[in-house]
């Protein structure tokens, strides 16, 4: 039965893309397969609204061992024969109608990227953006959300090693859920996500096929409404036990050399793998729908080649290796079930109990061969004049300043985070060094080897928002002054591009612009983009989210010795803030939720000072010159010196300036600034070691746990410890 | 003397068991699959631990379904000849399951998983874990949605009287009081052994102590008395 243009349009494809598949196939195509073109041809698969700009990115790199995009992950050698294979993912539109599925999912889809190129993961991140806690849905979707990330996260098994979240009104409706995997695995032993040689047999493996999840990809694509709560039919459910048996399995099964290629079925199930993997090998794929394992009766061939059932990986194997793939999927109590064959004709045929249901040619439909590509329109946003507006004369300083470094720290996004990370396993795998020694990015060591990774998921969307070429440049450089000050070496990243709808012109403009500093922040740290993911679409009638880049990166320590910690360590050592203090309390937590003002321009950021502050810190790290260092960020210098201060209990003791504003000095969000701490007897060595870089003397840490700044008692560190520690929490249970 | 650790399909600390015992404890390990049932390999010298972990997913209760897996009846044979059992998290669920120990681990009082270092204190002498430990402080992780030990009165005494508890949770200078109870576990009991004393299980994960790279070597002492004669 040809399907009609009014089936494709409500499938969300649009007339011109009907008229294209025509085009293709030679002739009208039949419901299943417009309803297969509708998903791969979604934003979410296709990035046909943003691979023109992707493609501006600096993607090349030695270090990179495929490229962005060739494979379900980015691959980085990280030496001594080991690579790493890390991505982030959204997963924001089915969290925000069903939480705790939602964001599970989200968890187990990621993983699966991971060691469906054979690598282990080892390292799981995550990026959360909500509304205001004072609203009731935003907690009970921050608890379903935290709820869904440990269950699945902590039953499969692999550590949530770091995260970041915030809280801001723009993210009422449609909350953001960034999910990151890192995985290890030996250069050589990686699997590609192919398929060739005729008369290969290609095999379903893992969870039966179900009906959910179907069209989650093109639910991704599209504006969160009223009417989003009647899609939770497009809202997986997930098994974190299956995938675990899943991961051993696959990992056993790499091995035995029968695989050919494998792919997990994440977006759009056995349309995208079965594409995906013939277009890559350049063959084609008879499938027998009627041969895949189902958990439930009458489910139609396009729900079957729909459906996003979660736990599930397509595998083509060598001809004649099926008894020992059986044989490692039996042991684990796993199906594993051939539903078809490679052809050398390049097309899809799909039979239903001997019915050809759908025959596409394969690279018609996948990213890089018939998947559409636009250019959008974009346009200056009209709130930039607002935001040109602020002049900080306007804000009158506080005269109370211990009270407004109180009220700064109990913010939701300066606050402790702990209510929500201690309810994942963080120390799961026996790698994540971070438990007993803190540091700006986590810190997970390689069993096997004396390397480590250093990890870290950023973006302070306010700031992007505010600039969005510089506020791209900031997330990409915090990432990595995080990984500086962990004393590790950063590698590349991988992106998670979270902006509303792309025909809007403004938010296209936020888009192409957050591309454009991204990528000159990357090309100036050599840090290359490895993949991601792009999610449009994140906007209800509010209006679009902040523009929200997440970066997320890895770098690497090659001994676990190199490790740089955040707390301080002795009484006496000087405190020194590297780069400059500035007359700037722009974007700051303490501006934006403390004085009211929602407009203003990003904080003070050179990217070439950032470049030679990071040197800096890497080579006083190398020197073994510092005992500590901990970049300065949201909350600024005064939530920095005392998320060191509560490591060990120690205080400190600071004068700030006289030539500059005490608010912009204590609670400024000027970027390119670390503080380190050195032992009193090295530092003229150590002043001297500084030589061109901007630096300035604070103060020192105290023996006992006291703070004092300019000589005026600012009380206990236990004391801000105990408000730090316990204001999120009473947020969300208030 | 040697180890063995079973694997169980959602185990996931088995690893971390297996490193933390022959990488930074030196001693010989050996992984059981718990669809075999052989340990004719061991001798009541040796130790069968079972990991944490989510067994068979934990979908119906932690525990219930791999006290039926095959490797479980050998266990349960090897504890009755005196063998010495360790059951950590997920493991220590399963042995009150099985019937190897008393009580049962419900949800977490506050009904969320918890995962952070937790300090704890052996408070008896007569077994072996005790005895090589004494009464010293340790700081151990726990990471669990159900680990509250409950049992009725009548057990909890006879556990007292017996002592047959072997840890509790306590505070950073080993006083135990309800801040320091991480789970609402009745008395801020971490771990108790058999009426025997060759079946311990504990929610805290000492595995999880014992690397030099983690900072933190307070594990080790648990593991290692294990390798001593009961």
């Amino acid at each position: 039965m040809q399907a009609t243009l009014e089936q494709a349009l409500k499938l969300g494809l649009r007339e011109e893309e009907f008229e294209q598949i025509k085009l293709i196939l030679g002739r009208t195509p039949n419901f299943t397969e417009v309803a297969m073109y509708s998903v791969m041809w979604s934003e979410h698969c296709s990035y046909k609204n943003s691979i023109t700009w992707l493609k501006t990115l600096p993607r090349d790199g030695d270090k990179l061992l495929v490229k962005a995009g060739e494979e379900n992950a980015g691959l980085v050698d990280i030496g001594d024969g080991w690579a790493c294979v890390f991505k982030i993912e959204s997963h924001n539109h089915p969290s925000a109608i069903e939480p705790f599925q939602g964001a599970a999912t989200g968890v187990g889809g990621i993983h699966r990227d991971i060691f469906t190129m054979g690598a282990r993961p080892v390292a799981a991140l995550n990026s959360l953006r909500f509304g205001s806690l004072d609203n009731d849905k935003t907690k009970w979707l921050v608890k379903g959300v935290v709820k869904g990330i440990g269950h699945y996260g902590n039953c499969f098994g692999v550590p949530t090693v770091a995260g970041e979240v915030y809280f801001e009104d723009c993210y009422q409706t449609n909350p953001l859920v960034n999910a990151m995997s890192v995985g290890v695995v030996r250069i050589g032993a990686t699997v590609s996500a192919t398929s060739h040689t005729e008369g290969s047999p290609v095999f379903i493996v893992g969870a039966a096929t179900g009906k959910d999840g179907i069209g989650g990809a093109s639910f991704a694509s599209a504006d969160i409404s009223g009417s989003s709560a009647e899609q939770l039919p497009a809202v997986q459910v997930g098994d974190p036990f299956e995938e675990k048996k899943l991961l051993e399995a696959c990992l056993e099964l790499i091995p035995t050399g029968a695989l050919i290629g494998m792919q997990d079925m994440g977006a759009a199930g056995i349309t995208c793998s079965t594409s995906e993997m013939s277009a890559k090998g350049e063959h084609g794929m008879i499938i027998h729908l009627d041969k895949v394992p189902v958990r439930q009766l009458n489910i139609k061939p396009w729900e079957m080649l729909l459906s996003e059932s979660q736990e599930r990986m397509l595998i083509v194997i060598k001809q004649g290796t099926e008894a020992v793939v059986k044989k490692i999927f039996d042991k684990w109590d796993i199906h594993c079930v051939q539903i078809g064959e490679v052809t050398k004709d390049k097309n899809l045929k799909y039979y239903m109990n001997g019915e050809l249901v759908a025959d596409i040619p394969a690279e018609s439909l996948v990213l890089g061969g018939g998947a559409p590509i636009y250019k959008r329109d974009f346009k200056e946003p009209s709130y930039f004049s607002e935001i040109n507006k602020f002049d900080i004369d306007s804000v009158i300083e506080p005269a109370l300043l211990k009270e407004t470094a109180s009220n700064l720290i109990k913010l939701p996004n300066i606050a402790s985070k702990k209510w929500i990370y201690e309810q994942y396993d963080s120390m799961v795998m026996t790698g994540n060094t971070q438990t007993n020694s803190p540091s700006d990015a986590s810190v997970v060591r390689i069993h096997g080897t004396k390397k480590a990774l250093a990890v870290t998921t950023d973006c302070n969307s306010r700031y992007v928002f505010a600039d969005p070429y510089k506020g791209a440049m900031i997330a990409v450089c915090e990432a990595a002054r995080n990984i500086i000050c962990s004393g590790g070496m950063p590698v590349a990243i991988t992106n998670c591009l979270n902006f509303g709808n792309p025909y809007n012109p403004e938010v296209y403009y936020q888009f192409v612009n957050a591309i454009k500093g991204m990528g000159e922040a990357c090309r100036k740290l050599d840090t290359p983009v490895t993949g991601g993911n792009v999610s449009f679409y994140n906007q209800s009638e509010d209006g679009p989210v902040y523009p929200t880049p997440t970066i997320g990166m890895v770098g690497v320590l090659d001994s676990l010795d190199d490790k740089m910690t955040l707390g301080f360590k002795h009484s006496g050592d000087l405190i020194y803030l590297i780069g400059e203090q500035k007359n700037d309390i722009n974007c700051s937590e303490y501006l934006h939720h403390l004085c009211g003002v929602k407009y203003s321009p990003a904080p003070y950021f050179n990217l070439e000072q950032e470049y030679l502050v990071q040197q800096t810190v890497s080579r006083l790290i190398d020197e073994r010159l510092i005992k500590s260092a901990h970049d300065i960020s949201e909350g600024g210098l005064f939530t920095c010196l005392l998320e060191s201060a509560m490591v060990n209990n120690l205080g400190f003791h600071i004068y700030t300036l006289p030539t500059l504003r005490k608010d912009a000095q204590l609670f400024g969000e000027a970027q390119s600034r670390i503080v380190v701490t050195v032992k009193p007897e090295i530092h003229t060595f150590f002043e001297a070691e500084l030589k061109s870089v901007p630096f300035l003397k604070l103060g020192h840490v105290r023996a006992n746990d006291e703070i004092t700044i300019d000589h005026e008692n600012w009380g206990l560190v236990n004391d801000w410890k105990m408000v730090y520690d316990t204001a999120l929490e009473s947020l969300i249970n208030g | 003397m040697k180890f063995g650790v079973i694997v169980f399909p959602g185990s996931n600390c088995d690893r971390d068991m297996v490193n933390a015992l022959s990488d930074d404890l030196k001693q010989e390990v050996v992984m059981l699959w718990h669809k075999d049932n052989d340990l004719s390999m061991f001798t009541t010298d040796d130790c069968i631990v079972l990991p944490g972990g989510f067994s068979y997913g934990d979908y119906l209760r932690c525990g219930a379904l791999a006290r039926f897996s095959p490797m479980m009846e050998q266990v349960i044979n090897f504890a009755g000849k005196g063998g010495k059992v360790l059951g950590v998290c997920n493991g220590f669920q399963i042995l009150c399951e099985s019937g190897l120990l008393p009580g049962v681990l419900l949800q977490n009082d506050h009904q969320r998983f918890i995962c952070k270092n937790v300090f704890i204190k052996s408070n008896s002498k007569e077994n072996i874990i005790s005895n090589h430990i004494g009464n010293k402080v340790l700081k151990i992780p726990v990471a669990h949605n159900e680990g509250r030990f409950y049992a009725n009165t009548e057990t909890i005494k006879e556990l007292t009287e017996n002592n047959q508890i072997i840890f509790n949770y306590c505070d950073e200078s080993g006083e135990v009081h309800l801040d320091s109870n991480p789970n609402g576990a009745l008395n801020n009991i971490a771990g108790i052994c058999n009426a025997t004393r060759n079946v311990f299980g504990m929610m805290p994960h000492p595995e999880r102590a014992c690397s030099n790279d983690l900072h933190n070597i307070d594990g080790r002492g648990i593991l290692m008395a294990l390798t001593h004669r009961n």
